[in-house]
């Protein structure tokens, strides 16, 4: 699935002792890229809507780590280009935002509880036709 | 006492990572054979990594709380890690500390015993595995196509300060240009600031509303449920005039 | 250490890993011995304040061993597990309670660069990492499968959450005042005579250090605060189904947190390692002048430890008094004082604080033996816009 370009460029990766190597952002990037799939599929996965509110949160929190590597100076290669300080600024609102989102949705979910008794999303069908 | 030992042993994992961040994340080694910094985000990035799966295949929502947090904190050492020490804090503060809590309480308020576990089925879950595959296989593909990302890092770290950040809030700029910036003029972020800080208060109203509690004469379906669903009995009755019955978890 | 240790010849992978190893185990060792001594104190306090005794027998005179046999009593207690409890939350919420509040003690000073690690946003750290220490209440009292846990775990959530606000804005008043976050800092900034210490800077941040008190043995759980762990309602709170060692964890990190949260207010409001007479500066042995041996460097070292160990045991034997001397709350007053009281006035102190440091930034008191030379971070708009660098007024 990963294709040629791919393998080709893991075998270096691989190659090399990474417990004596310094970190590179591709490594941050990995964990992104698991973080992020991880919260894909558990919003997919999940009936339970405070469920489907911890995918959102693994996949904010997936992209954050993102913006932070690319941010940091200590992770680009020598002459590397850093996003600087504005990566650290929007995870910054990347984290102020969530808290505001899972504020609401927890509103919003609780309201649900209230008047169907339930928390599965998928009995939240009462506009089908 | 088995059974007490792998706990405490995590625990004393833990504390040696803890300490482990005795070692400053600029500071490289010259004789060292192994890359402490290198070990420890490892060891974090598999925490978080590992945690993150298991919200994914947990039943329990509130074992996914549990992993959640503990995949959250273990990102937050991340982020100090890459010397990004502000945003470790925050997402601590905030993310952990505050949203998750938050999160856990509303686990709590409807774990019924019905709700605790909702299974999906089994074609959900091979839909979501094949799908999660294929979009992770896409992520690592183009993440690895870069060649400018693949190189390890230089390894060297400024001192790491929060005055810059504070001081950009406010909108200004201090920090140094990352080397080989596109663009010389950069903004300060005072006006997202503010738009942050009154969405947050909208918010906070917004939230508080929806969630206020409502006088109503006809009694609200959770409670009507809990009474169809309890026996007739004095402490059953009485617990059920309280807010609400069915609060008692846990799993077996 | 790690250049003492690279000095002896040891590799370097084996120099940091030992550092951290020692650095982790002296911090553990605070809390046990911390908790040991503390269980010990709160009898005799509790004993004193209801004219008692307390332990008289275990070990000599004043019952010095009594924490010990406690200890081994508890080691040989039979470890239960309610039957419907989810095993794995059950077993693993005392040790994220306890992993909190050790993990907080990485960023306190305990006198100057006498810390774990030095990180430049400490105090933020030390009072994230603090609000952490509820997961592992929250956890016990849902697993516990006992309404009487869960219901001291959901008072002990909404309890922590609403005090971290007024608890960080009088964090914030000293880190204004000092100009920067770095715990070390802090407490170097208010070296000399004790009218240097940020309790004393003005009126302010004299009130403001008991509203954080307040907040402080509120977020700690201490009584008057103690609703999760009400025993007059609910039996014995989050920790109603616990015993044996798992429970001594849940005990231990208490004490670990108030320990804590103590250290914070000495090093934050109240001069930190600096004693109120400027011992070291007297005698010539601080090492301002440039020729001081290292003996005598290690020596001021630990005569600041003893300082800060001193102001925070002080704090701590405080929260003993108000426990052994006021009234439980209701849920209701706790939120109402948190919401109503705390919030309002530590904003209004903070607003007041931040006034007095622009008209008058030395403060009330003369500043006897302040430091010379300390540089703020302060930033100014240059010409062309250009930010510019520059040093405070004092």
């Amino acid at each position: 699935m990963n294709g040629l370009p791919c393998t080709a460029a893991i075998l270096p990766l691989l190659a090399a002792n990474p417990l004596t190597e310094p970190v590179g952002v591709i490594h941050y990037l990995v964990v992104g890229a698991v973080l992020f799939t991880a919260g894909i599929a558990c919003m997919m996965l999940k009936r339970n809507a405070l469920g489907v509110l911890m995918g959102i949160e693994l996949v904010l929190n997936g992209a954050n780590l993102n913006f932070v590597a690319f941010a940091s100076p200590y992770l680009q290669a020598e002459g590397g280009m850093s996003l600087g300080l504005d990566g650290q600024m929007i995870a910054l609102f990347v984290i102020l935002l969530a808290a505001a989102e899972a504020a609401v949705a927890l509103a919003i979910t609780l309201n649900f509880y209230n008047n169907h008794a339930t928390v599965d999303v998928d009995r939240a069908d009462d506009l089908k036709g | 006492m088995e059974s007490l030992l792998a706990p405490s042993f995590v625990s004393g994992l833990a504390a040696l990572a803890a300490g482990g961040a005795v070692c400053p994340p600029g500071l490289l080694l010259p004789t060292a054979a192994v890359n402490f910094h290198s070990l420890l985000f490892f060891l974090f990035a598999a925490l978080a990594c590992g945690f993150a799966l298991g919200v994914v295949i947990s039943d329990n929502v509130v074992r996914m709380a549990l992993y959640l947090v503990f995949s959250l904190a273990a990102t937050a050492g991340l982020f100090f890690l890459s010397g990004a020490e502000f945003v470790g804090a925050m997402q601590l503060m905030i993310y952990v500390g505050g949203t998750l809590v938050l999160l856990v309480f509303g686990v709590m308020l409807t774990a019924q015993a019905p709700f605790i576990e909702i299974r999906a089925s089994a074609s959900d879950r091979t839909l979501a595995a094949v799908a999660g595959a294929s979009l992770l296989g896409l992520l690592l593909t183009a993440a690895l196509s870069v060649d400018a990302w693949n190189a390890p890092g230089a390894g060297v770290i400024p001192d790491p300060s929060a005055t810059p950040l504070g001081m950009a809030m406010v909108g200004l700029r201090v920090d140094d240009p990352p080397a080989n910036a596109p663009v010389a003029g950069r903004a300060g972020y005072l006006l997202p600031f503010e738009i942050v800080s009154v969405h947050l208060l909208v918010v906070l109203v917004g939230a508080a509303y929806l969630a206020r509690a409502k006088r109503r004469r006809t009694p609200r379906p959770i409670e009507a449920l809990a009474s169809a669903v309890a026996p007739a009995s004095p402490p059953a009755a009485a617990a059920r005039s309280g807010s609400s019955s069915a609060l008692v978890g846990g799993t077996r | 250490m790690v250049e003492l240790l690279l000095g002896f010849g040891l590799p370097g992978w084996l120099a940091w890993t030992v550092a951290a190893l020692v650095s982790a185990a002296l911090i553990l060792n605070v809390i046990a011995v911390g908790a040991l001594v503390f269980i010990w104190a709160e009898r005799k306090v509790a004993a004193r304040i209801q004219d008692r005794l307390g332990p008289t027998r275990t070990g000599g005179k004043f019952g010095w061993l009594q924490s010990l046999a406690d200890g081994i009593k508890l080691l040989a207690k039979e470890d239960l597990m309610p039957d419907g409890a989810d095993g794995l939350l059950f077993k693993i919420a005392p040790y994220v309670s306890f992993c909190a509040s050790f993990c907080a003690f990485i960023a306190l000073p305990f006198a100057f660069d006498v810390v774990a690690q030095r990180l430049n946003v400490g105090v933020f750290f030390v009072v994230a990492v603090l609000g952490l220490e509820v997961f592992g209440v929250i956890l016990a009292g849902y697993a516990s499968a006992s309404k009487w846990s869960l219901f001291g775990a959901m008072r002990e959530a909404a309890q922590v959450v609403s005090y971290e606000v007024p608890l960080g804005m009088c964090v914030v008043v000293p880190v204004m005042l000092a100009g920067t976050m770095d715990l070390v800092t802090i407490g170097e900034k208010q070296a000399g005579w004790f009218t240097n210490w940020y309790l004393f800077h003005d009126p302010f941040t004299f009130v403001i250090f008991w509203v954080y008190v307040t907040c402080a043995v509120a977020s700690v759980n201490r009584a008057p605060f103690d609703l999760a762990e009400a025993e007059s309602e609910l039996v014995a709170g989050f920790h109603t189904e616990y015993s044996g060692l798992r429970w001594s964890f849940f005990f231990m990190a208490e004490y670990g947190s108030m320990f804590l949260v103590s250290g914070l207010a000495a090093v934050l409001f109240l001069g930190g390692w600096n004693g109120p007479v400027p011992l070291a500066e007297l005698l010539g042995w601080s090492g301002r002048g440039g020729d001081t041996s290292a003996f005598l460097v290690y020596l001021v070292r630990l005569l600041g430890l003893v300082n800060l160990v001193g102001k925070a045991t002080i704090g701590v034997l405080f929260m003993m008094w108000i426990r052994w001397t006021l009234p439980r709350l209701r849920i209701d007053q706790v939120m109402t004082t948190c919401l109503k009281y705390c919030t309002p006035i530590a904003a209004a102190m903070f607003a007041g604080a931040m006034v007095w440091q622009l008209l008058l930034p030395g403060g009330l008191l003369p500043g006897w033996g302040r430091p010379a030379g300390e540089i703020r971070e302060g930033w100014l708009e240059g010409p062309g816009g250009s930010p510019v660098r520059v040093a405070d007024r004092d």
